[in-house]
């Protein structure tokens, strides 16, 4: 069967493999991958033209559990590769896999720059705040005073926000979404796609070994709703089970109000993922449980140049004035001379 | 003869003392220009048609207060009617444009040498940061000197004219082209180059063109009309050059060239992804002027991403590689054993410098060779080869790239401060006579219908894996530095595997030894003593090597260009020799790898100043061994 595009439909089991999935049971990364799997088949991409780039941790063996060209690399350095791949190739789909350790710790650096240069890949930030595969330390996403194998004293380390660094990057597409909430990570991922540039897309993933319930505030069906706020562009920011909650701006910062009891929707803050500036993004970054319900879905989503478009445009520009490289003329250049 | 006389003559008539070949350094402070006109000076000499060889000694790239010994940039010229190698040794005629220049090159000259002096700059202020109590252009040191002090600036300020726009700093800027129109005239060489290459510079600013202008023709003929020398000098046309058609190179700038040729050979594109540093930088801002070669130029935010990027486009399917000296290098050892791991081609430079750490970023030195063969965790070889002089970067990068995509393996190049910097002139070789680099992607699944339609780690008869791009249907496979189950390339904790996998990746870069010329002596095939040597001191070695077989001493030289493996023949070699001494810029490395391999009691001749081998001290050390 084809598509318009000549495309065979691919199905979620056609970008599955026969390798054991060797995660934990019970482990976010789990669902993840599932609706990776549902998710890809949507994109109208071959599967040839899929590439699946990782770091190292847990979140970092994705690209085995999947049929597409995959790259396992070294700790923190994906987006080096992705980057040296798309400079090479831009018309490859490229997803980046990190975690917090090996996208905020050991790689920070190429996280931001990746982003920075608005390089067209899709980053997947599994974000469980421990380090799982070395069997239990803090992150640097960890909450103060959490206690794990290297801090049996409580961790003095202020921890990132994921978001605020990307949007501090100059990230043009930034999300948040849960490995539980099957539906809203399938479209957060299918909107990561679609984007030109690199998008950024944090996952809460539950750790179900070393952190399990770090996120239950936001996935437990008693308090999630009053511990999350969906994000929806144009719309204003309401929460809570009876949807009866909102976020107004007071000065520069946001507070919690009660709808009805003289506030209403139109005093809360909307919410815009098309601003040009970065600051409504990033001060809904900053929200965090359980000061306040935690932002969910896109938070940003800017159009920017693309970095290999631009690599690439030079080039073409270049061939153009200059015509097709020509060694002959290259070696010749500037003062020559002859032995007879 | 010392100073400038002024009963001038209305028509001088000067002798032309003929000489096989002459070392000048022109030094002054970093501020003084003298890398410039001591590359203007190299470029007129091989336009001329001698064979030249350069040695530009630079002061540490923050630049030092004016005036200082810590300041002083120098620019040494061997230029010669015959073949040579190396700068040289001392000097025949030095220019100093200020006191710090003076003390810190006058012991080159020789005994007798010519000792240009720009008067101006020797002011009390100038004299006390340079250390000197007293003016020694007054004093007896300098006795031993063919001394000729100018009053340059005032001079050059004269000639450049009351009516020029330009502030007084941009006239007195121009002193240097003075002085190189000065040497110009002593040396008879021709202005033309120059002259051409200020239009071309500064065309666009005419008053800034002119200024230099008049410098350079001022500094010609106050040579010409002061009876300053009783004589000129000519150096005529090396006789003994080859035929064909020439021009000026310096080793990164063939490094580049040779970059693009390889990507062309290879009817592929070139990805140079790099992070700046002392002294490879210039590689990357050559790369960026070629972007109409499709060369891909990618300045990362560290040394890491660039070898990640460089693998990554290596991946991708390009040409691929990435330029760093010691420093970088030893950050991009862990993505250079992803490469090893996952057995992509991509090429690693190494400009070397001064160690450990920081050490000496603007010096040269040869002491990474064991960061390159040894450097990264676990059982992880990579082939290295080396260049021998500045134009050799153009052939040996081009045999870095074949091997990576023939062998499909990350591969090291190894140059250094004193080739990446010198220049000397390149016969510019005829395209068709270039040998293509073959690249072979995979096309089509080659696996059994089984498990695993594409199967990265099977392999052809060198032992190399399909090279296998994203982009290919079928071809889906992945990859990464998880130790590979042979054949399938899945993830593998077998112990045999393991070991098998260690001998696989070995072996493979073993048998690139059949694909590389066996090594070459010049000189006795068998006798007394061979030199071994690698990298930057080619020109040093052989010349050394060459005097000694002058003298009748039984001395060969083996010039090694591939470092691991090492061609088939070098064991053999190494016997035929009673003795055997291995002079190296470094405590000894290539010693202990040829003691290793071979068993061979290899004797060293060492130094690590960050300065190059004189041949006079190879020599020594030559003489010494053969009286023992
Ligand atoms: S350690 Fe944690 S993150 Fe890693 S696989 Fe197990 S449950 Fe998942």
């Amino acid at each position: 069967m084809s598509t318009e595009s000549g495309l065979n439909v691919l199905k979620p089991k056609d970008f599955a493999n026969d390798l054991e999935v060797r995660w934990c049971p019970g482990c976010g990364d789990y669902s993840i991958l599932a609706q990776m799997k549902k998710v890809l088949p949507e994109l109208g991409i071959p599967k040839h033209k899929i590439v699946f780039i990782s770091g190292i941790g847990c979140s970092s063996r994705f690209p085995y559990y999947l049929s597409t060209y995959g790259f396992h690399t070294i700790h923190g350095r994906a987006p080096t590769f992705a980057t040296g791949l798309k400079i090479a190739n831009p018309e490859l789909s490229v997803w980046v896999i990190t975690g917090d350790g090996d996208g905020l710790s050991i790689g920070g650096n190429h996280l931001l720059h990746v982003i920075r240069r608005n390089v067209n890949v899709n980053i997947v930030m599994f974000n469980n705040r421990i380090y799982g595969l070395t069997k239990g330390q803090y992150s640097p996403t960890s909450r103060v005073g959490h206690k794990t194998k290297s801090t049996p004293y409580g961790s003095i380390d202020r921890p990132l926000s994921a978001l605020s660094v990307a949007l501090g990057a100059e990230a043009s597409f930034v999300a948040r979404s849960l490995d539980v909430n099957i539906k809203h990570l399938g479209e957060t991922l299918k909107r990561a796609a679609g984007h030109r540039g690199a998008s950024f897309v944090e996952v809460y993933q539950d750790c179900n070994v070393f952190n399990h319930e770090a996120f239950s505030y936001a996935t437990d069906k008693e308090v999630k709703a009053d511990n999350t706020i969906y994000l929806e562009h144009g719309k204003p920011l309401i929460f809570g089970k009876d949807r009866h909650m909102g976020i107004r701006l007071n000065g520069t910062d946001p507070e919690v109000v009660k709808l009805g009891e003289g506030v209403r929707e139109d005093d809360l803050l909307f919410h815009d993922e098309k601003a040009p500036e970065p600051s409504l993004a990033y001060l809904l970054s900053r929200m965090s449980y359980p000061e306040f319900p935690e932002p969910m879905g896109v938070f940003r989503c800017i159009d920017a140049p693309v970095y290999e478009e631009q690599v690439d445009a030079q080039v073409e520009k270049a061939v153009e004035t200059a015509g097709d490289g020509d060694l002959d003329k290259l070696f010749n250049s500037g003062d020559t001379w002859t032995v007879d | 003869m010392s100073t400038a006389s002024t009963d001038r003559g209305a028509e001088n008539e000067y002798e032309f003392e003929e000489r096989e070949s002459v070392i000048i350094r022109f030094a002054g402070d970093s501020g003084d220009g003298m890398q410039l006109v001591g590359g203007q000076f190299t470029n007129a000499s091989a336009v001329y048609g001698n064979d030249v060889s350069t040695f530009p000694d630079f002061p540490a790239e923050i630049r030092a207060p004016a005036g200082t010994l810590a300041g002083v940039s120098g620019f040494q010229i061997h230029f010669s009617n015959h073949d040579i190698k190396t700068p040289g040794d001392v000097l025949d005629a030095l220019v100093a444009m200020n006191p710090a220049a003076l003390k810190t090159n006058l012991p080159a000259l020789q005994k007798g040498g010519v000792l240009i002096c720009n008067t101006d700059s020797f002011t009390l202020n100038d004299l006390k940061k340079a250390g000197y109590a007293e003016n020694p252009l007054d004093g007896h040191g300098i006795d031993d000197y063919m001394v000729v002090k100018i009053d340059m600036t005032r001079l050059n300020r004269d000639a450049v004219g009351k009516d020029t726009p330009l502030s007084q700093r941009a006239v007195d800027r121009c002193k240097n082209f003075f002085a190189l129109g000065l040497l110009y005239w002593l040396y008879d060489r021709p202005t033309d180059p120059t002259l051409n290459w200020i239009k071309q510079k500064f065309g666009k600013m005419l008053d800034v063109c002119e200024a230099n202008e008049r410098s350079l023709r001022a500094g010609y003929n106050y040579g010409e009309t002061l009876e300053l020398f009783t004589h000129r000098y000519r150096v005529k046309p090396a006789k003994d050059t080859p035929p064909g058609k020439y021009r000026q190179i310096m080793g990164n700038q063939a490094l580049a060239y040779g970059m693009v040729t390889a990507a062309k050979m290879a009817q592929s594109e070139l990805v140079y992804a790099t992070y700046p540093i002392t002294p490879a930088s210039d590689i990357l801002h050559e790369l960026a002027k070629l972007k109409h070669f499709r060369a891909r130029t990618y300045q990362a935010e560290d040394e890491i991403a660039a070898m990640g990027a460089a693998i990554g486009a290596a991946y991708g399917g390009k040409l691929a590689a990435t330029g760093t000296s010691g420093p970088g290098l030893a950050l991009k050892a862990e993505a250079i054993g992803l490469a090893v791991m996952a057995e992509l081609p991509v090429v690693i430079v190494n400009v070397q410098r001064g160690g450990p750490s920081t050490g000496l970023p603007t010096k040269t030195e040869q002491a990474d060779l064991l960061q390159a063969m040894f450097g990264r965790n676990g059982e992880c070889p990579v082939p290295i080869v080396a260049a021998a002089h500045p134009s050799d970067c153009f052939t040996m990068i081009q045999e870095a790239f074949r091997i990576a995509v023939e062998f499909m393996t990350p591969v090291i190049f190894l140059s250094d401060g004193y080739i990446a910097n010198g220049a000397e002139p390149w016969k510019i070789p005829e395209i068709d006579g270039i040998n293509k680099i073959e690249i072979k992607y995979a096309s089509s699944p080659n696996g059994n219908g089984s498990a695993q339609a594409f199967q990265p780690y099977t392999r052809d008869e060198k032992l190399a894996r399909p090279w296998a791009p994203p982009g290919i249907p079928g071809c889906e496979h992945r990859i990464g530095g998880l130790e590979k189950e042979a054949i399938t390339g899945n993830v593998s904790y077998d112990p045999e595997n393991h070991q098998k996998m260690i001998h696989l990746r070995q072996e493979k870069v073993d048998g690139i030894a059949n694909s590389i010329p066996e090594q070459t002596v010049t000189g006795p095939e068998e006798g007394d003593l061979l030199l071994v040597s690698w990298g930057g001191t080619f020109g040093a070695v052989s010349t050394a090597a060459a005097k000694a077989r002058d003298k009748g001493q039984s001395v060969a030289h083996a010039h090694l260009k591939y470092l691991s493996p090492f061609p088939k023949n070098l064991g053999d070699l190494l016997g035929r020799y009673r003795q055997v001494l291995v002079p190296e810029l470094n405590m000894g490395q290539l010693r202990l790898l040829l003691r290793g391999h071979f068993l061979v009691d290899a004797k060293g001749y060492n130094k690590v100043k960050g300065q190059p081998f004189y041949v006079s001290e190879l020599e020594k050390a030559i003489d010494g061994l053969l009286e023992d």
